[in-house]
């Protein structure tokens, strides 16, 4: 089932929660709805759900309005982010909630339920559990029982709230790779709310960046990575390091130092934000002009790659704070380098990504 | 497109306010708001007369006075008593934890009887105390005594969760820091337990100023020495003096009033100091 | 907490302080302490309770068999059957509809609605009493209108099950608050989401999870409706074998200096404080087993 909402806005008292939101959501799909906490996302995946209300906009389920339809009328399945399983019952139990609540005419018998249970326990590979109570779960556990439930109506559409929120890493990347195969698997729409970048990227079809109430960016993961639309998109979206500086003809002057600008749209003159990767940074040794100023402080060995930790002069970030930098390199590239700490060097990019000051 | 009311998704909310409001109103607020309706029909002076005889004054003096004396004790022996049942192992543990309850759900007409034939002169504990020149059935020392037997559960049971949720780990911090135990306690963990003895003591004296039952066998009842202001509030209605008896009950209701409100903001106090631990 | 428990062995209760060198105390500390506060429960707790059935039990079992047998005494005992009967359950009732509205739903004027929730508590009974002479009694504001049809509502039964619904009013409602707010709503919220009608919600998810603490708070409002004794000597006119409840009838038999039939009835009310602290003891244990599994490593 495709979902649509139109123009969402809601308030909680004075705070916005939502400020004209419409996103499309095809059918089939695996959506990621990222930002920082307090962006929305949650709102927006209750308000999908029916446990929210708008105080404007639609909601639409293939195309019909879903808005004035009760929680209960909606056929969605949400997966709490904290489980919410019913403490006093079993996972057999829990699991058939949604089965033997519904109305006498519609209910399945209890033979089908059981085998649908069966079925459901199968399918998140924890049959043995059936007659714990949820007290008695892993919190991995828990979150597959809690998906098991949800999924036990036939819903239309898969809801999940900071699925992996609640785990420790370990056990997150494991339940990461177990979603994303469970949905191939069964191809149904699902959304799900997480701040946690790494997996709204890896999991994800599409990824939905929101920040303070608004859409940022949306598209793939690769193209929300590679090619962020916004100052946010690009902060929020790995790790970075930032400039604060004015445009001077084909470079960027920051502090002490100008940096080449190789693509930008921002007129000449203009105090604008940059930013870098930590792999598009490049150091300089010796009498180089280009670039910034700035000290070696650590050198950070582990893996393929190191990891070069630099101090630039106060200002150079538009704060009254010295900056920290990061720079990526190969194994290779800093043994030619030869840093020291305390060594003075110059930072300079080749891809340096420029958003306007104000609008970030 | 079509309004969107402010919507619940749990459903029965208008139902139970509804519901709570008017039980609410029905049974508490407006029959409390007689009182001071019946108050206002009194003329100032009159209303003054009634509620500063040297009668009424004498009980004000004794029911605060014992009522603030027994709430004191309480929170050294209530200390004490939620010290041991968490800190301590001893035989009888439970029995006495699931005891410190019972002033709770004893009758207090139960423990007035009970009480004075412990302290009466001939009673277990009065026949020892009478030859030492001590009396304390038929004297304000009754009244304190069943005023600490009903204020004690109080102090216990809103220090010993608060003690019991105390991490191990501020002592030990205080010990690593070269504290003795004895100053561990006093400048480590009593100041953290103070807003809960606060609110204990709160309890216990808000609930000892208007405790009738158990005071009434005890205390001899005597006019200007032993007589509490429930008590006065019960005689002049028994003579049919309905508007004394709301004079002088509009004078406890405030007090009440006003240790209700200081009992809520330490208790806001207490919680948000263990949020604070937590 | 979880942390300090783990580093001794997932010590529980007491032993976790005897067994940490920095919060044990000195033996002599200890043995002070216990002395102190073991005696001032001796005194002040259980010998009043023991002295209760001592007494009761001093002129023989004939005689404490004939004090709740005589006809007064079975009266008294009815009659406070009844107001429980009719008390705790209205309670019971408002307990359940205002925790649900104060937990489960934002408003204004929350805090100010568990305030006067509270109200009975920090009200003397003596004045319970009052309150409802004055709004009902003879010169009250309904005395002239219920006296003209006939209604008698103080010195006779209705007053005194007013008086008992005031008295234990916030009972229920005050065990059952805290709890919800710590469950939250996304049980409830789950419940919905699978289709669950509003009375399937309440019935099979909410009421089993504060099944344990509903009974304790319907045990506390029971044992104080039947206890109560200042806001019925109030109301009641104290007319033997009509209005008298046995907190009254126990007055009045000790006033005529039958103590031995008054301790024989108090026991019966002590026997009943007794039942409603086994109970309470039962469902705190049974709540800590509830929570205890919760920690899975």
């Amino acid at each position: 089932m495709s979902i649509e909402v139109q123009d969402i806005r809601k308030t909680f008292g004075r705070f916005v929660a939502l400020d004209g939101v419409s996103l499309d959501f095809p059918t089939g799909e695996l959506i990621a709805l990222l930002g920082p906490s307090g962006c929305g996302k949650t709102t927006l995946l209750r308000i999908i759900a029916g446990l929210e209300w708008p105080d404007k906009g639609r909601v639409l389920f293939d195309g019909h309005d879903a808005s004035h339809r009760d929680v209960r009328e909606r056929q969605v399945g949400f997966v709490f982010q904290h489980y919410a399983l019913f403490r006093h019952m079993t996972v057999l139990e829990n699991i058939a909630f949604g089965l033997r609540v519904k109305p006498q005419g519609s209910r399945p018998s209890e033979a089908d339920i059981q085998r649908r249970v069966g079925d459901l326990l199968e399918l998140v590979q924890l049959g043995w559990l059936a007659h714990r109570y949820p007290a008695q779960l892993s919190g991995g556990q828990r979150q597959r029982i809690a998906l098991a439930r949800a999924l036990a109506v036939e819903p239309r559409v898969l809801l999940l709230d900071e699925p992996f929120g609640a785990l420790d890493a370990k056990v997150r990347k494991e339940l990461r790779r177990w979603l994303r195969r469970l949905h191939d698997e069964l191809h149904i729409t699902s959304i799900f709310v997480t701040h946690d970048q790494d997996e709204a990227l890896e999991v994800a079809d599409r990824v939905v960046l929101m920040n303070k109430g608004r859409i940022e960016q949306s598209g793939t993961a690769q193209a929300v990575y590679e090619h962020p639309a916004t100052a946010f998109a690009y902060s929020f979206l790995g790790a970075v390091n930032r400039f604060a500086g004015r445009v001077d003809g084909h470079s960027l002057r920051i502090g002490g130092g100008a940096v080449p600008l190789c693509e930008s749209n921002a007129a000449d003159g203009e105090e604008v934000i940059a930013f870098a990767r930590p792999h598009e940074l490049h150091i300089l040794t010796g009498e180089a002009q280009q670039g910034i100023p700035v000290t070696v402080s650590r050198v950070l060995l582990g893996g393929a790659t190191a990891r070069v930790e630099l101090t630039g002069s106060a200002g150079s970030n538009g704060h009254a704070e010295p900056q920290h930098f990061e720079v990526e390199l190969t194994r290779q590239q800093l043994s030619d380098l030869d840093l020291q700490p305390g060594q003075p060097v110059r930072l300079t990019s080749a891809r340096l990504r420029v958003f306007p000051a104000a609008r970030e | 497109m079509a309004h969107i009311r402010a919507h619940r998704v749990l459903p029965g909310f208008g139902l139970s306010l509804g519901f709570t409001l008017a039980y609410l109103s029905l049974i508490v607020l407006v029959p409390l708001a007689a009182v001071f309706l019946k108050t206002i029909t009194l003329t100032p002076e009159a209303f003054w007369q009634t509620v500063s005889a040297p009668r009424v004054v004498a009980s004000y003096r004794l029911t605060f006075g014992t009522s603030l004396l027994a709430a004191a004790i309480n929170v050294v022996f209530g200390l004490l008593l939620a010290w041991s049942l968490v800190r301590y192992r001893f035989p009888g543990k439970r029995l006495v934890d699931a005891l410190v309850d019972l002033p709770f759900a004893l009758p207090t007409a139960v423990a007035g009887i009970s009480l004075t034939a412990l302290y009466a002169k001939n009673g277990w504990l009065g026949q020892y105390l009478e030859p030492l020149g001590i009396k304390v059935a038929f004297t304000p020392l009754g009244v304190l005594v069943a005023l600490i037997f009903i204020g004690l559960p109080f102090v216990v049971r809103t220090v010993q969760p608060v003690l019991e949720d105390l991490d191990t780990e501020i002592e030990e911090a205080a010990a690593s820091l070269g504290a003795g135990r004895w100053q561990t306690v006093w400048r480590v963990v009593l100041p953290t337990l103070l807003p809960a003895l606060l609110t204990g003591f709160a309890l216990a004296f808000a609930r000892a100023v208007g405790e009738y039952g158990s005071v009434i066998f005890i205390a001899g009842n005597l006019p200007m020495v032993s007589e509490i202001t429930p008590l006065i509030i019960i005689t002049k209605l028994e003579q049919y003096d309905y508007t004394g008896a709301t004079a002088v009950a509009a004078v406890m209701l405030v007090a009440s009033f006003v240790l209700l409100l200081t009992i809520n903001g330490l208790q806001g106090w207490t919680d948000r100091r263990a949020a604070r631990n937590g | 907490m979880a942390g300090a428990a783990t580093a001794l062995g997932g010590l529980r209760g007491a032993a976790r302080f005897e067994a940490n060198t920095a919060t044990r105390d000195p033996a002599w500390v200890k043995g002070l302490v216990l002395s102190l506060s073991l005696g001032f429960f001796l005194l002040f707790l259980l010998l009043p309770l023991i002295a209760v059935f001592v007494e009761a039990l001093r002129r023989g079992w004939s005689v404490y068999l004939a004090a709740l047998i005589e006809p007064d005494a079975v009266s008294a005992i009815r009659l406070t059957l009844l107001t429980a009967a009719i008390a705790v359950p209205l309670n019971l009732v408002f307990g359940i509809a205002a925790a649900w509205t104060i937990t489960k739903f934002d408003f204004r004027g929350k805090q100010m609605l568990i305030t006067f929730i509270d109200l009975p508590f920090s009200v003397s009974p003596v004045i319970a009493g009052l309150i409802y002479v004055l709004v009902f009694g003879a010169q009250g504001w309904f005395g002239p209108w219920l006296g003209e049809h006939g209604i008698k509502i103080i010195f006779a039964v209705p007053g005194i099950v007013l008086a008992t619904v005031f008295v234990t009013f916030p009972f229920v409602a005050r065990e059952l608050i805290p709890l919800m707010q710590a469950q939250g709503r996304d049980e409830e919220e789950a419940a919905l989401v699978l289709g669950a009608s509003g009375w399937q919600m309440f019935r099979k998810i909410t009421l089993p999870n504060i099944k344990w603490a509903l009974l304790y708070g319907v045990i506390l409002c029971n044992a104080r409706a039947m206890g109560e004794f200042g806001a019925v000597s109030v109301v009641s006119g104290h007319i033997r074998g009509v209005t008298n409840t046995m907190p009254l009838h126990v007055e009045i038999l000790y006033n005529e200096y039958q103590f031995a039939a008054a301790f024989a009835v108090a026991s019966l009310l002590a026997l009943l404080a007794l039942v409603t602290l086994a109970v309470k003891t039962y469902v705190e244990w049974r709540a800590s087993q509830t929570a205890q599994p919760g920690e899975v490593p």
